[in-house]
């Protein structure tokens, strides 16, 4: 991750801003120039809902070198109320005790720090709703 | 369009290759392949390369491998589709002999991929996904094949025997294919009882890393019946992509993009998926083999699994997959994977698969599938000896 690169994420990110087609609705996240559903290009501002649903999981055991402290370390794709899709690790939990179709909500963490330029990243996580 | 044959192949021994450099490696292959098909000279060259960038620091390999061919002036290209680059360059070969640009054209494959340590390769291969949405939160390419495991035994029932059976089944094809990584057997035992990498997959669910080249020649039929080669006529072609990241998939258990790049390669042959007597298939995960026989309509959506435990996937099978050991046991060189399956099922349709894995009912269509990412793009091939 490279200064540059972050903040260019910010808004995504630390706000969940998605962008809505304003002709069929559909929400993109991270937003986009163009719907790939309909082909329309003008878009306005939404907020993802903080809460969804666990569609799938993984516990990684053999991580990449910014996330070896932190293994081993669930991801997970969450269903969100609205029907987004999201991809992020899932925290605060016993790894092994996830299960498709748990519910979890969204939290603001800290995700990786690079090992050359030392920027620290921020973004969202999953947490078990019941924590 | 004019007809296109194969009418030479060519493969190096895959491994750790740390005594071989970069450029020795694609030449070997290619040398082998111009060898077998008696050429005098090449119009042009596309080469499958992922990432020469990341692995050796190395671009520009259109320039590089031509020289190195001792093929001055030679037209050469890279092309790149993460994992799926070789069967891109098989592709782009194709359409410049069908058109009539070129007669004689080289699609070859290469990476070198132990040129970096285990974190660099990771690194590396890490690229074929989302970079800001995927790998950021931690997802390894284990990690995304995993993701769609888990789903796939949620929503089927699939597995862990089932998962093994597709590694014990390849491994022991790869056992008879002497240019494997990894020629040796393993049993359920071993796959089930090895190291977790990203649950549930564990060590011997996935592909390795690998050096490796693969080389194949491509030309029109009336020159094949010149050069007295069996004619191996590539009657199908199809490329399809899908959204980057899988969770911008509407379902994550299947593979869209194999689905569609099949349908167009079955249009174009005038084929259908009844009609093929074998496949490779891209098995970088053994949940990728159970995903993609069901995308390729060869077993029904949840079933690939059961097909692959029952053994009809294996070479007595009714649809034999990945002969040449897969991904699994024979390597996965990324950039070359897609060429060396093309030279697989050029093998088999020649009826000369080395050491006893040659299909006993001598088949006369074959198909390739060669997936990038997790499944952003596919090419797949459809071969016939005419
Ligand atoms: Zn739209």
């Amino acid at each position: 991750m490279f200064p540059a690169r972050e903040h260019r994420e910010y808004p995504h990110r630390y706000r969940l801003e998605a962008g809505k087609c304003k002709k069929c609705g559909k929400i993109f996240f991270p937003h986009r120039l163009i719907c790939s559903e309909c082909g329309h290009r003008e878009f306005e501002k939404v907020i993802l809902p903080d809460t969804g649903k666990l569609l799938t999981f993984s516990v990684i055991r053999v991580a990449p070198s910014q996330f070896v402290d932190q293994a081993p370390y669930a991801i997970g794709i969450a269903e969100l109320t609205n029907g987004v899709r999201l991809l992020a690790q899932v925290a605060d939990c016993d790894v092994d005790s996830l299960k498709v179709g748990m519910e979890v909500r969204i939290e603001f963490r800290r995700i990786q720090t690079d090992g050359h330029a030392g920027v620290l990243s921020y973004g969202y996580k999953f947490v078990p709703k019941w924590y | 369009m004019r007809d296109v044959a194969v009418v030479g192949i060519g493969i190096n021994k895959w491994g750790e290759l740390w005594e071989k450099s970069f450029r020795d490696i694609y030449v070997e292959a290619a040398l082998a392949a111009i060898n077998d098909a008696g050429v005098d000279h090449l119009d042009s060259m596309i080469i499958g390369c992922m990432s020469g960038g990341l692995f050796v620091g190395q671009e520009h390999l259109g320039s590089l491998m031509a020289d190195y061919l001792g093929q001055k002036h030679l037209a050469a290209s890279r092309v790149e589709s993460a994992c799926a680059s070789g069967g891109l360059a098989f592709r782009h070969a194709f359409i410049e002999v069908a058109s009539g640009i070129s007669d004689i054209v080289m699609a070859a494959g290469v990476e070198k991929m132990t040129d970096v340590s285990g974190d660099g390769a990771t690194y590396a291969l890490a690229t074929a996904a989302d970079q800001e949405y995927e790998v950021f939160h931690g997802a390894t390419f284990p990690g995304l094949y995993a993701l769609m495991a888990t789903a796939h035994m949620h929503k089927y029932g699939t597995t862990r025997d089932m998962l093994s059976a597709v590694a014990v089944k390849n491994h022991f094809n790869g056992s008879m294919n002497p240019f494997a990584q990894y020629p040796f057997k393993v049993t359920k035992e071993e796959v089930n009882d090895s190291v977790m990498v990203a649950s549930p997959l564990r060590i011997l669910d996935c592909s390795p890393i690998t050096d490796g080249a693969a080389a194949v020649i491509l030309t029109t039929v009336d020159i094949a019946k010149k050069l007295g080669k069996p004619i191996i006529k590539v009657i199908g072609s199809g490329h399809a992509t899908d959204s980057i990241a899988l969770h911008q998939r509407p379902d994550i258990t299947t593979l869209k993009a194999t689905t569609v790049a099949a349908e167009k390669a079955f249009k174009m042959a005038n084929k259908k998926i009844t009609d093929i007597n074998f496949a490779e298939v891209h098995d970088c995960f053994t949940i990728a083999e159970i995903i993609v026989t069901e995308s390729l309509g060869i077993f029904p959506a949840g079933k690939g699994g059961e097909a692959a435990l029952k053994g009809e996937t294996g070479l007595e099978g009714r649809f034999p997959i990945n002969t040449s050991g897969g991904l699994k046991s024979k390597g996965h060189p990324v950039g070359a994977t897609g060429v060396a399956q093309i030279v697989e099922v050029v093998k088999q349709l020649r009826g000369t698969a080395e050491n006893g894995r040659q299909l006993k009912k001598q088949p006369k269509i074959g198909m390739a599938q060669n997936m990038g990412g997790s499944g952003g793009s596919t090419l797949v091939h459809i071969l016939e000896v005419a």
